[in-house]
């Protein structure tokens, strides 16, 4: 008690930003019980009748619920295998370039589309893949081809979110392994070029095996979130006509709590959801703490 | 980019090789990033009398360019309303967000601070945790925010991500520094005052960029929480503008003067980037600094 008090001007600037977290991050933990209820506008959180698991059962049992999963998985385990290895990629392109300028601009350029949000970047795709005029479909007619819709048709529009995503955010997701490249010890370069080991070498038995940690660690963090597909990205993008291979968990949750006023059913969802990310952060920053890197907490 | 090469040694066929493949690989990516930006801005500047494909008005000479498109925007006041709303909702949001956020990492950062590890705690839960839309939808509307602009920032004021750099940023400020003055008797806010903030510049502009990147793009809670048309911040309207086709772009093209549809799509997309590409540079001198405090510390 002591310690408080003689702490209190510390605790005083607390109050605010306590405050703070506990209206606009607690208090909806604690709506989050409406998963469980018949939820009822004018019953309000509290007044509402429980229903056990009923919601979590409606959305187990209901046919969309393989496919929302499918969808989900595809796009966050597409994104990754696409982005890592293209920023993997950059960042040794940029770090082993003799040509400082060229590395400059592309680095520069790299990194710019990560700040441009999704409505934005609806806009650049549109002028790039709109049916009649867009740039793409030039090409193709160039070549000899008939223009595609590739917005509303259901095979081209799983690459598009994956590829769109690469596009946007390789450039970013290269910062974290340039820094891991600055970090190696320049004499392991040294002491192999005396011996003789080429640029090739030099990057499979280098540079490659020193960032190999790094990759892991952003790998682990990453399945942290693999329930999370981008809602922004695919809620600018899907259409009707590409639904059953555009829906994510979170649009799903979207449509049916706010547009459909399934409150209860959709709240069940979002738990759910966040049950699982929940243990798979706790357990990937377990694992990465193990690996020697710093964990969230 | 690597720094030293003292070692003197013929480069060998593998090398230039290898060379040649790093270039190669760079352009590739240098021209796949660009195509698509460039394609959107020549698009802005179509004049409207122009026939022929688009394709080929990417290498339309630029005294051809016409500012038709710009000219519609900026003469419309349903832009500059939206325009004007962003910035409202930018500089509200970044100043709340910025006076929770410091408080907060400031003392999470105090290492003697009895109960720290609690607060540690119930900053990181929410943040692992995390319960879906709907719950906070509830709270918002709740609260009575909705048709007010507080509505798009306030629930998404505090990033526990951006608190836990500036938390890291603190703890690497000497103690030595803090405790002086606080045997000199200042308090726990003159210490944040006088102190730590003086020193903390670098980071504070960081995180504000992050902050303020967030809420100028930020649809979702403006779709969600403001109904009134004078409310509408820019992507809200930009929205719309692409989402416009048919009898919806009928009206749009009269709403806009003469330009052609497709370049006043392409003009408001790049208007509403052109504060994000101005701050760009000032993002780019700090945030390796910051995203490295926070991903790899130490």
């Amino acid at each position: 008690m002591r310690e408080i008090i003689r702490h209190r001007s510390i605790y005083g600037i607390l109050v605010v930003p306590l405050a703070y977290y506990i209206v606009f991050k607690y208090v909806p933990i604690f709506n989050g019980q409406i998963a469980f209820k018949d939820y009822m506008a004018l019953d309000g959180v509290l007044g509402s009748k429980w229903i056990g698991l009923e919601n979590f059962r409606t959305f187990i049992r209901s046919y969309y619920f393989v496919e929302l999963l499918r969808n989900t998985l595809l796009y966050s385990v597409g994104k990754l295998v696409f982005c890592l290895p293209l920023s993997i990629a950059l960042a040794i392109g940029l770090y082993e370039c003799v040509h400082p300028r060229l590395g400059k601009v592309v680095q520069t350029l790299a990194y710019l589309p990560h700040f441009l949000s999704w409505v934005i970047m609806y806009g650049i795709l549109l002028a790039l893949l709109a049916p009649g005029d867009g740039v793409l479909n030039d090409i193709i007619k160039l070549c000899g081809g008939k223009g595609v819709d590739f917005l509303t048709d259901t095979r081209a529009f799983p690459w598009i979110v994956i590829l769109s995503d690469a596009w946007k955010e390789m450039g970013w997701s290269a910062i974290i392994f340039i820094a891991a490249l600055m970090g190696i010890d320049p004499s392991l370069f040294e002491a192999a070029m005396v011996e003789g080991a080429n640029s090739w070498q030099r990057v499979r038995y280098i540079t490659l095996p020193s960032i190999a940690p790094v990759i892991v660690i952003v790998v682990l963090l990453r399945l942290g979130t693999i329930l999370d597909a981008g809602f922004n990205q695919i809620f600018m993008l899907y259409s009707t006509p590409v639904l059953s291979v555009g829906d994510i968990i979170d649009t799903w949750v979207y449509r049916q709590g706010l547009l459909e006023f399934q409150f209860g059913l959709a709240t069940a969802v979002g738990l759910f959801k966040g049950v699982i990310g929940f243990v798979l952060i706790v357990v990937s920053n377990r694992l990465v703490r193990r690996l020697g890197g710093s964990s969230l907490y | 980019m690597r720094k030293t090469r003292n070692v003197v040694v013929r480069p060998s066929g593998a090398d230039r090789s290898f060379n040649i493949v790093v270039d190669v690989f760079l352009w590739l990516i240098l021209v796949v990033i660009a195509v698509p930006l460039w394609s959107t801005i020549t698009l802005s500047f179509r004049p409207n009398d122009y026939i022929g494909t688009n394709l080929e008005g990417m290498f339309l000479p630029v005294w051809k360019w016409s500012t038709a498109a710009y000219k519609a925007l900026l003469g419309n006041n349903g832009f500059l309303m939206a325009f004007l709303n962003s910035v409202k909702i930018l500089v509200a949001g970044v100043a709340t967000a910025l006076l929770l956020t410091i408080p907060l990492a400031y003392v999470l950062s105090i290492r003697s601070l009895p109960g720290r590890k609690v607060l540690a705690w119930l900053v990181i839960v929410p943040y692992v945790f995390n319960v879906g839309m709907i719950p906070s939808y509830l709270l918002v509307t709740g609260l009575g925010l909705q048709d007010h602009l507080a509505a798009v920032y306030l629930p998404v004021a505090v990033s526990t991500y951006n608190c836990l750099i500036m938390r890291s940023f603190f703890e690497g400020i000497p103690t030595e520094l803090k405790e002086s003055a606080r045997i000199d008797g200042a308090s726990e806010m003159q210490v944040l005052l006088r102190v730590v903030l003086p020193l903390s510049k670098a980071i504070i502009l960081t995180i504000g960029l992050f902050y303020g990147v967030s809420f100028w793009n930020d649809f979702f809670h403006a779709m969600l929480y403001l109904n009134s048309n004078d409310l509408q911040p820019l992507p809200i309207l930009l929205r719309n503008i692409l989402m416009a086709s048919g009898m919806n772009e009928y009206v749009e093209v009269n709403a806009f003067g003469d330009a052609p549809v497709s370049a006043i799509k392409a003009a408001s997309v790049f208007m509403s980037a052109i504060p994000m590409v101005m701050a760009y540079p000032f993002i780019q001198k700090y945030f390796t600094k910051g995203t490295l405090l926070g991903s790899v510390k130490g």
